[in-house]
């Protein structure tokens, strides 16, 4: 839930440098108990596999809802569109676009 | 044309992308999308985010002095949620392009902001229930809403969030009942709670209609369905008659109900309060802060410590493969 | 206390006592270390660890409830779980001195739950074959989670011992600290003896000898050394706490005893 903040009057956002030396991202998928398939369920950082698979583990099953968990790195992962819209692509990237915008002073409430 | 004959016929990426928001389809994240899109998205779900975290805070703040075992369960669990809620959306905001370390940088920097109703401090155990009541009281519509926002990821991660919340939803009102029928000190704690947490309740839903910037275009988007105003009313009206069953009294002279508008009328908000609390004046906005940065910057080592050892175990790997 | 080859005449008011003393010694390691956990709630070096922390904390509490409600049962006065975990003092309490140990920093908050992971895995396997039923159930599940546990602190034991050079002295820092702790945890309450006899509780030199093996096997993969003092601060099995524990139970109990009687 969030609800209106709203902007200091002539305040901006400020440009923001590039990828920081973080941990990687990791997508995650879970496939329930009795379920047929791994479904999608977000994403963890994590500095390698192992400690990925305890945070997704932690996370995502904390209602005891998966069994198996499989964790990919999100740079790992190719995409195509489904719906065929292949000409709307913004991006060449398969998953992420790491470019950020600036909010200009007019648009948006916040 | 049908909805999803525009979409199919679009002969342009603005075209294509205005389709899919009329249809009520969602945009994913390899779609065309305008820039303004994208930075109001990255803004919208980040400070949700940050909300979510941010509000581990003041509940978390009685945690360790919890009256009884099952509240101390109650509790973590919940404050636990908040944080799986900030990362479910940090995932989300995560797909525009911005990364985790990016929207701390902005937290931490007051360059982005949280809900301001966490600006309050805890200081009694009622106000555990105050919080819950009132804030996720004010949360159940809007977090309804969110599940059909226009941007996919954003959308699903609410669908995670609402199911979890129907747990929560409900133990700060039951928190509340109990102390309000309960020992005389447990009703004054109660009430006393009350009287700080009733105005900070109302300002959650931002300035009146008359000084927001037109929304016309978050409502498009799907991030927002009514007014500031028409949200605080339809909150008030909610919850006048749950303070009358709790034998609580709301803090408000002017409260009272008008039969020709069929809404409570209220009493007019300090909105000069409002705004210092907005500009990082209100009474914990720097300690919340420095709360997070201190947390974060004494887990520096701790993460260099585990990006370090997978490097070994990735040299190590190869080493042994050759 | 009964010798132990003299199980025909066993001491009527020892096998009374022994198995609540037993039960609330296990049930107050959990439920301290739950409060320290508590304690770190939104101060977690990142969210995934924020909230991994608080499973486990749960987990411990979720233990601690059922066992206290176990101890009141045997007890038979009426104690509830919050009677028994915010309502006795601390010459009463019954855990291990390691758990009211402090936070300090990570490193010591991850050693501090390793050496009891390390503990609890093998106390609650042979705790599962209890001739109290109920005390082999609540075992039986609690080891499972014990498991999960260790997999989880001895990981990151290892990332920080073998990650970086501050890491590794902040480690070995919190092993030479913590170790002289860990003893307390194979003592047995007074009557332990009779306890084992009956039945009802593991026998301690089994599960110390694991204990052992875990330990010293993590801690050379983490390349931490294993300190050679052999001093161990005993007493918290009898009531004989450090000075921790004081501060810890008045923040913990405060509320709860400041309104005798209050529902909440």
């Amino acid at each position: 839930m969030v609800y209106e903040v709203p902007k200091k009057d002539g305040a901006t956002d400020p440009e923001v440098a590039g990828n920081p030396g973080g941990f990687p991202l990791w997508e995650v998928f879970i496939r329930a108990n009795r379920g047929l398939n791994h479904v999608h369920a977000g994403s963890v950082h994590a500095a390698d596999a192992e400690s990925a698979v305890q945070a997704a583990r932690d996370v995502y099953t904390r209602r005891s809802e998966g069994v198996s968990l499989w964790i990919v790195r999100s740079t790992e992962i190719h995409a195509s569109d489904p719906d065929g819209s292949d000409a709307w692509f913004g991006s060449e990237h398969p998953y992420r676009h790491p470019t950020f915008y600036e909010l200009p002073d007019e648009v948006g409430h916040m | 044309m049908s909805s999803d004959q525009a979409v199919t016929t679009a002969s342009t990426p603005e075209e294509h992308f205005d389709a899919v928001i009329g249809s009520g389809r969602t945009i994913e994240p390899r779609d065309w999308m305008p820039d303004n899109y994208r930075s109001t998205m990255i803004r919208q779900i980040a400070q949700h985010a940050h909300s979510e975290v941010i509000g581990q805070q003041p509940e978390g703040n009685w945690i360790t002095r919890a009256p009884s075992l099952r509240r101390k369960a109650i509790l973590t669990a919940k404050v636990q949620d908040e944080a799986g809620h900030g990362l479910y959306l940090y995932s989300a905001a995560e797909t525009l392009g911005i990364s985790r370390d990016e929207m701390m940088e902005m937290l931490h920097s007051g360059r982005q902001k949280y809900s301001s109703i966490f600006n309050y401090p805890t200081l009694s155990w009622a106000d555990v229930g105050a919080i819950g009541w009132l804030v996720d009281g004010a949360a159940i519509t809007n977090q309804v809403m969110l599940t059909r926002t226009s941007y996919g990821p954003y959308a699903r991660a609410m669908v995670r969030i609402c199911k979890e919340e129907s747990f929560h939803q409900r133990q700060g009102y039951e928190m509340m009942l109990t102390l309000a029928n309960g020992t005389p000190e447990q009703k004054d704690m109660a009430q006393d709670a009350l009287d700080r947490f009733w105005w900070p309740s109302l300002m959650m839903f931002g300035p009146p209609d008359a000084d927001s910037v037109h929304t016309e275009q978050s409502m498009a988007w799907g991030i927002k369905l009514e007014t500031n105003d028409d949200l605080r009313q339809r909150f008030v009206d909610m919850t006048v008659p749950q303070a009358d069953f709790l034998g609580l009294e709301i803090p408000d002279p002017d409260l009272r109900w008008n039969s020709e508008r069929e809404h409570y009328d209220y009493g007019e908000i300090d909105w000069d309060h409002f705004w210092e609390v907005v500009a990082g004046n209100g009474p914990c906005n720097r300690e919340r802060i420095e709360h997070k940065v201190r947390a974060w910057d004494e887990g520096q080592w701790v993460r260099e410590a585990a990006l370090a050892h997978a490097a070994k175990k990735r040299d190590s790997e190869t080493e042994g493969a050759r | 206390m009964t010798p132990a080859s003299d199980t025909a005449r066993v001491d009527t008011a020892a096998v009374d006592t022994a198995p609540v003393d037993l039960v609330l010694a296990i049930a107050d390691d959990n439920l301290i270390v739950a409060q320290r956990l508590g304690e770190l709630i939104s101060r977690s070096p990142d969210l995934e660890e924020d909230i991994a922390i608080a499973n486990v904390s749960l987990d411990h509490l979720g233990q601690a409830r059922s066992l206290y409600t176990r101890a009141g049962e045997i007890e038979g006065r009426g104690r509830d779980e919050d009677d028994l975990a915010l309502g006795r003092d601390e010459r009463d309490f019954r855990n291990a001195v390691l758990v009211e140990q402090p936070n300090g920093d990570f490193a010591q908050t991850m050693v501090r739950q390793f050496f009891l992971d390390a503990y609890q895995v093998p106390f609650y396997d042979a705790l599962s074959s209890s001739t109290d039923e109920s005390l082999a159930g609540i075992a039986a599940k609690a080891v499972k989670e014990a498991r999960y546990h260790l997999e989880r602190s001895s990981s990151w034991v290892v990332r920080l011992g073998d990650g970086t050079d501050e890491s590794h002295q902040r480690t070995q820092a919190a092993v030479d600290t913590l170790w002289r702790y860990t003893g307390d945890l194979h003592e047995r309450p007074a009557g332990g003896e009779t306890v084992v006899n009956s039945g009802v509780a593991p026998d301690a030199e089994p599960i110390a000898s694991t204990f052992d093996a875990t330990v010293r096997s993590v801690l050379a993969d983490a390349t931490l050394d294993v300190p050679e003092d052999p001093y161990q601060r005993l007493g918290g099995r009898v009531g004989t706490h450090t000075e921790h524990l004081g501060h810890l139970l008045t923040e913990m109990q405060w509320l709860h005893r400041t309104h005798p009687g209050a529902q909440w």
